[in-house]
């Protein structure tokens, strides 16, 4: 399926990098062809705004990166910047005469991956090529194909960005989707570089009809937003409710790619980029990441308490210092839980599963809250988060705090670090009710409590999930959050992952998904700027136990605009 | 060695960095002129006297409308400063730059009257940027020059 004419530059790469130079100036037009051209670049120039954008749309493959000056008569750079975004996906590079910060600012928003400031030096041409291949190097790990990978794909560059840095994140799996995700294991990631969507789309999206489009949106709200709705909005003859959805989809994704842009120093809420698949385990776990946290303080208590559970079954395995469980997760079933282990005390635990709530009840803490919830929700008519094989392996982060747990199983003494492995095992997509003998015992409850760990990492490995995971529920606060949470799509993920002081080292989260699931995207992401809140310090501890780290989060301080659940909306 | 010929050339460019006429991008261009364009320079000094004259025509316009747009002003003159700046033209740039600053002020004389002191310069550095390239034709290349026919 590829579908591109073969670059020339498999080896000599950057060499022969497909530049199309967009400026009114025919003077700078001439002496940027020059300079490209001294960088062994495939060069195109183009003076008018429109004309280079029909030579993109004409074949999107043609070209590895624009250029393009911000003040064009026949139309606004940001403009031919926004449209490129839109629509395919190329790094563009913003150049002017003008160095305001407001207009860069405007740029780089519009989701320019460079502003360069006139007269432009050959060494920043020369070093363009590193755009191209950042963005190579992300498509890579995941398929572009659809919102999901996308959002992945998000989710993926702040694991691969941010080495110290923290992030927040937030995950949410849409159901409409859920189709995709068989696709997708059949293919490749090569292939679901091609857009499966373009097929789809005929209309052409002016900049004017991307307007009224822009506008409908906006009008009608993030939240509200879908596509029959713009489509009654824009009022435009022959455009279906199928091309507004495509838009709609497009303009997701450019939103999130401008989140990704945009956000990826911060230095709240620290993913640190775990060794990425090819450090996998025998087995195929796409997904894998881990969040390990160390905590200074000791004192903290972490409760580790059921919620709602669905989980069926669900496996704990205690080798030592490991916890791991298999879980299987049905649908709006009971959570029956078994826990294998080793751990002497491990007998049967009921309701392992819903995660319920981690509150640190240590007001030292609370200048540095972070909060960990994570739903699943049940119901039937949603999608399944986790279809196909492995799809995450997700480490939380270790806790160190006083642990809790009730959970007979933390029979080692030791205060080290712990190592708990929920492998998601297999999970049924059938309604079967019953799917439970996987472990020896039931587990009800588990809570955890121990003294000194000085670090716990969950890890989930699911393995196979053939069905739908559709009820976790886990609601878990706590300070430093990780937040898997289902405002009201199906599967969300929400970090409130907060950098806390200097001793507590959030080591690693990362969640890769392969694309596994279904729609991975930035939900509500919420930067909390939990320095110098001290308001913190005064809530009560019952309040964490009530937010679900949905919109409504209270303790937002700072939001993070751009996508939002409402943006995600079936 | 360099004929006096060459010299005068060397000295004539050397003045129009010493006065302010040029600055570092002038340089860059004639870094850019290779083998396959042995005029690169003149022709983008060229291209930019044939492109800016249009602009120009544009502010002169814009100058005379009544009340001044300044908005409008604003945007040619950003215009013509971007292309000041592909030739190095430092002197004009920073009459735009004043222009521009006289239209953010919604200064209506500012603006007529640093507009003729851009025009000043345009032709003042045309003519500089002619002899100029005149006299390096004269001169020839140093390396041919040196070399025995």
């Amino acid at each position: 399926m590829e579908n591109g004419s073969p670059s020339p530059r498999a080896d000599a790469f950057p060499a022969g990098l497909r530049v199309l130079v967009v400026d009114d100036d025919p003077t700078w037009l001439k002496i940027l062809e020059k300079m490209l051209k001294k960088c062994s670049y495939e060069v195109t120039t183009c003076c008018l705004a429109r004309v280079a954008l029909d030579m993109l749309r004409e074949r999107k493959d043609r070209f590895d990166i624009v250029i393009s000056d911000v003040n064009m008569p026949d139309m606004d750079g940001f403009k031919l910047l926004e449209q490129v975004g839109l629509e395919m996906d190329l790094p563009v590079i913003m150049m002017s005469v003008d160095g305001e910060t407001s207009r860069v600012m405007r740029g780089v928003q519009h989701g320019a991956c460079d502003y360069l400031l006139k007269p432009v030096r050959m060494k920043e041409l020369r070093n363009i090529w590193q755009h191209v291949f950042r963005r190579k190097k992300h498509e890579v790990k995941d398929f572009e194909s659809h919102e999901s990978s996308e959002d992945a794909h998000t989710v993926r560059s702040g694991v691969d960005e941010t080495d110290d840095g923290h992030l927040l994140i937030a995950i949410d799996t849409n159901s409409t989707r859920k189709r995709k995700v068989t696709e997708n294991e059949e293919h490749d990631e090569q292939d679901l570089n091609d857009h499966a969507s373009v097929k789809k789309t005929r209309v052409v999206w002016s900049v004017d009809l991307h307007q009224k489009f822009v506008n409908a949106v906006n009008q009608i709200g993030f939240d509200k937003v879908g596509p029959k709705k713009i489509l009654d909005l824009m009022n435009v003859p022959g455009l279906t409710r199928e091309n507004v959805a495509s838009h709609l989809q497009k303009y997701r994704l450019y939103l999130s790619r401008l989140q990704k842009q945009n956000e990826p120093n911060s230095t709240f809420c620290g993913i640190k980029h775990s060794e990425l698949n090819s450090k996998d385990p025998p087995s195929k776990f796409p997904l894998q990441s881990s969040i390990t946290m160390h905590p200074n303080n000791k004192t903290n208590s972490f409760g580790y308490s059921e919620n709602k559970s669905f989980v069926q079954d669900v496996g704990v395995e205690i080798p030592e210092d490991d916890f791991k469980s298999i879980a299987s997760f049905l649908p709006g079933t009971e959570v029956k839980t078994s826990l294998s282990g080793e751990a002497p005390d491990i007998s049967e635990v009921k309701n392992i599963s819903q995660v319920g709530k981690v509150m640190i009840q240590n007001p030292e803490f609370m200048p540095f809250p972070q909060t960990w919830s994570s739903e699943v929700s049940s119901s039937q008519d949603k999608n399944y988060t986790l279809v196909g094989e492995g799809y995450s392996n997700m480490q939380m982060p270790s806790l160190p705090y006083n642990n809790q747990i009730d959970h007979q199983q933390r029979g080692s003494p030791s205060n080290d670090a712990r190592t708990y492995n929920i492998d998601l095992g297999k999970i049924d997509q059938s309604t079967k009710p019953t799917y439970t003998e996987y472990g020896s015992g039931q587990v009800r409850n588990i809570s955890l409590k121990a003294a000194n760990l000085d670090s716990l990492s969950f890890q989930f490995e699911p393995a196979f999930i053939s069905g739908g995971l559709q009820g976790i529920k886990d609601d878990v606060n706590c300070r430093h959050g990780l937040g898997v949470g289902d405002s009201y799509q199906d599967f969300t993920l929400k970090n409130g992952l907060l950098l806390a002081t200097p001793h507590e080292d959030l080591q690693l989260y990362s969640l890769h998904g392969n694309g596994y699931f279904e729609s991975v995207g930035i939900n509500n992401t919420e930067f909390l700027d939990y320095c110098g809140s001290t308001s913190f310090m005064e809530l009560p501890n019952d309040v964490y136990d009530e937010l679900r780290l949905s919109f409504d989060y209270p303790f937002e301080i700072v939001e993070y605009p751009l996508v939002d659940e409402g943006l995600f909306i079936v | 060695m360099a004929s006096p010929l060459h010299r005068q050339v060397a000295n004539m460019r050397k003045a129009l960095f010493d006065q302010g006429f040029l600055d570092e991008q002038f340089v860059q261009l004639e870094e850019l002129q290779d083998d396959v364009n042995p005029n690169f320079v003149e022709e983008v000094v060229t291209l930019f006297y044939k492109d800016s004259a249009r602009t120009m025509l544009n502010i002169e316009a814009a100058l005379e409308q009544r009340p001044l747009d300044f908005g409008k002003l604003d945007a040619c003159m950003h215009t013509f400063k971007g292309s000041c700046s592909s030739i190095g033209a430092r002197r004009m740039k920073s009459e735009c730059s004043q222009f521009r600053e006289f239209c953010g002020e919604r200064n209506s004389e500012g603006c007529l009257k640093t507009y003729q002191l851009v025009k000043k310069e345009h032709e003042t550095l045309r003519k500089k940027l002619g002899n100029y390239f005149q006299m390096s034709r004269q001169a020839g290349p140093i390396e041919t020059a040196c070399r025995p026919k």
